[in-house]
């Protein structure tokens, strides 16, 4: 199949953006971005009145998010982008927990940051018990006997579990794992990555992490949230920025559109679950009717967003590519889509198809006004070109 | 009992599960298909695969590499081996919502 050149755009179809993990910033948080440079520029620890003003905006944008996460000010964090701030939030607890042991527990499909730490705290001290992987059930969501038994183990100073996995959609038993980590004395480090903005902000936390990115905000900046109660500390010298947990200055008008975006979704959170879970519907009701396919995730207990699918005899990213040469930008958890070849470990752990995948997370309303014709044009190309990447394989007849 | 082997070494994702699926197309029921993979998605995608067109997977086992007599660097790269049992008239219908079955 030929590659379409990157840079033809000039289709006059529109392009139907179903990839929302890197969707551009909401309308008015960029506006907001461009005139908060302007305003906020200075540095806000100067004393002078350009100083002062910048630290007003940063402490305003602080106060809108730490109020949307029921949360005080002083426990809301900004650090550059939110695996970041994951990772910051796992090594803190770590840290703060040295005397207890050095035992990490998380489910199999965190984020990888998580599990690339996990491995290497383990291997680093030669000592494989140190790291354990809570295996999830064909939907993704987490055994909660497995996890359970995790905590119980002596030694055990950290637990990860995301609020909702960003690739398949399905919700994780927050409440639950909460009160299995709090009855062992194990915090719980939750990745709301994938949910804010999307999903109530989660209220079973011992630390959580986020980025503004899932609510139309701007990439680049992550929070990273340590209740007053929560005992964390980073190992070595304490930074003097963003109270004691980063040493990188956050920039004031990315601060302001993340939360001028915060305030723009949770103003319409609720009717645009809606909109998007009906959408999901249908568009999973047309997938499931394709020949072999494997709809992915859970179907009811899940994000109101995401939607994954993978297809037999289809190489995932030969289907990216058709579906981009349709107009259509979606995401792909297939081996042949990822720099390192190896299929998505969420897939994997999940036990479904990893080959063929197809990964659509709608964008929020402003950034995809005309979703629901768009996804109807969807319902009718998907199958032409699921039907061309087959008959290209030879594997129309299988 | 017929038995076919598909070798699909070296071969990326879909190209072993296409194999055989190809190979288990024409075989009559309860042939013992062997696959041999090296693509670290065949891992997944043969039991999912078995699961999908209601095939039986009766083995799958990491082959070690083969270590040569005096030489450091074994001689081939480790590979997995699957068996599969054809069953009968493989159901060629559309795809299940799997999260509807459980």
């Amino acid at each position: 199949m030929a590659r379409h050149p990157d840079t033809d755009l000039s289709v006059a179809r529109r392009r139907v953006l179903l990839d929302a993990a890197s969707a551009p910033m909401l309308p008015a948080a960029r506006a907001t971005l461009i005139a908060a440079m302007d305003a906020g520029w200075a540095d806000p620890r100067r004393l002078y009145a350009e100083g002062r003003a910048a630290r007003a905006l940063l402490d305003q944008a602080r106060e809108v998010l730490a109020n949307g996460l029921g949360v005080r000010p002083p426990e809301v964090s900004f650090l550059p982008g939110g695996p970041t701030a994951l990772r910051a939030g796992l090594e803190g607890l770590r840290y703060a927990g040295r005397r207890r042991g050095a035992r990490l527990v998380a489910t199999a499909v965190e984020h990888s940051v998580i599990l690339t730490a996990g491995r290497y705290h383990a291997a680093q001290a030669a000592e494989p018990s140190l790291f354990a992987e809570v295996p999830v059930d064909r939907m993704g969501r987490v055994d909660l006997s497995v996890l359970e038994q995790a905590v119980a183990v002596t030694g055990t100073v950290v637990a990860a579990v995301q609020s909702a996995n960003a690739e398949v959609g399905t919700r994780q038993p927050l409440e639950q794992a909460h009160a299995m980590c709090h009855t062992q004395g194990v915090p719980l480090l939750v990745d709301a990555m994938a949910s804010l903005g999307r999903d109530p902000a989660p209220a079973h936390f011992d630390v959580l992490a986020a980025d503004a990115r899932s609510w139309g905000g701007p990439a680049g900046l992550g929070l990273l949230v340590v209740p007053e109660r929560t005992r964390w500390q980073l190992p070595g010298p304490v930074g003097q920025v963003e109270h004691g947990r980063t040493d990188v200055d956050p920039v004031v008008a990315i601060a302001m559109a993340a939360a001028e975006a915060w305030r723009q979704t949770q103003a319409t959170r609720v009717d645009q679950a809606a909109r998007s879970r009906a959408i999901v519907q249908r568009l999973r009701a047309a997938v499931a009717d394709l020949p072999d396919v494997d709809v992915v995730g859970d179907a009811d207990d899940c994000l109101p967003h995401v939607l994954t699918f993978s297809l037999l005899y289809v190489d995932g990213e030969a289907l990216s590519i058709e579906l981009d040469r349709q107009g259509f930008a979606v995401g792909s958890g297939s081996a042949c889509t990822s720099s390192t070849l190896q299929p998505s470990h969420v897939l994997a752990a999940m036990g479904v198809l990893t080959h063929g995948n197809v990964r659509i997370t709608l964008p929020l309303a402003a950034i995809g006004p005309t979703l629901e014709e768009d996804i109807d044009r969807f319902i009718t190309e998907l199958p032409i070109a699921v039907a061309a990447v087959r008959a290209h394989l030879g594997a129309s007849d299988l | 009992m017929k038995q076919i082997e598909v070798d699909a070494r070296g071969l990326r994702c879909p190209l072993p599960v296409i194999h055989l699926a190809t190979a288990a197309r024409d075989a009559p029921a309860g042939t013992l298909i062997t696959v041999l993979a090296t693509d670290p998605a065949a891992r997944h995608d043969i039991p999912a695969w078995c699961r999908m067109r209601d095939h039986e997977l009766r083995e799958m086992a990491e082959v070690p590499q083969t270590a040569v007599a005096d030489a450091a660097p074994p001689a081939d790269p480790a590979y997995l081996r699957f068996v599969v049992v054809v069953r009968p008239h493989p159901p060629k219908a559309s795809g299940a919502d799997t999260s509807s079955a459980l």
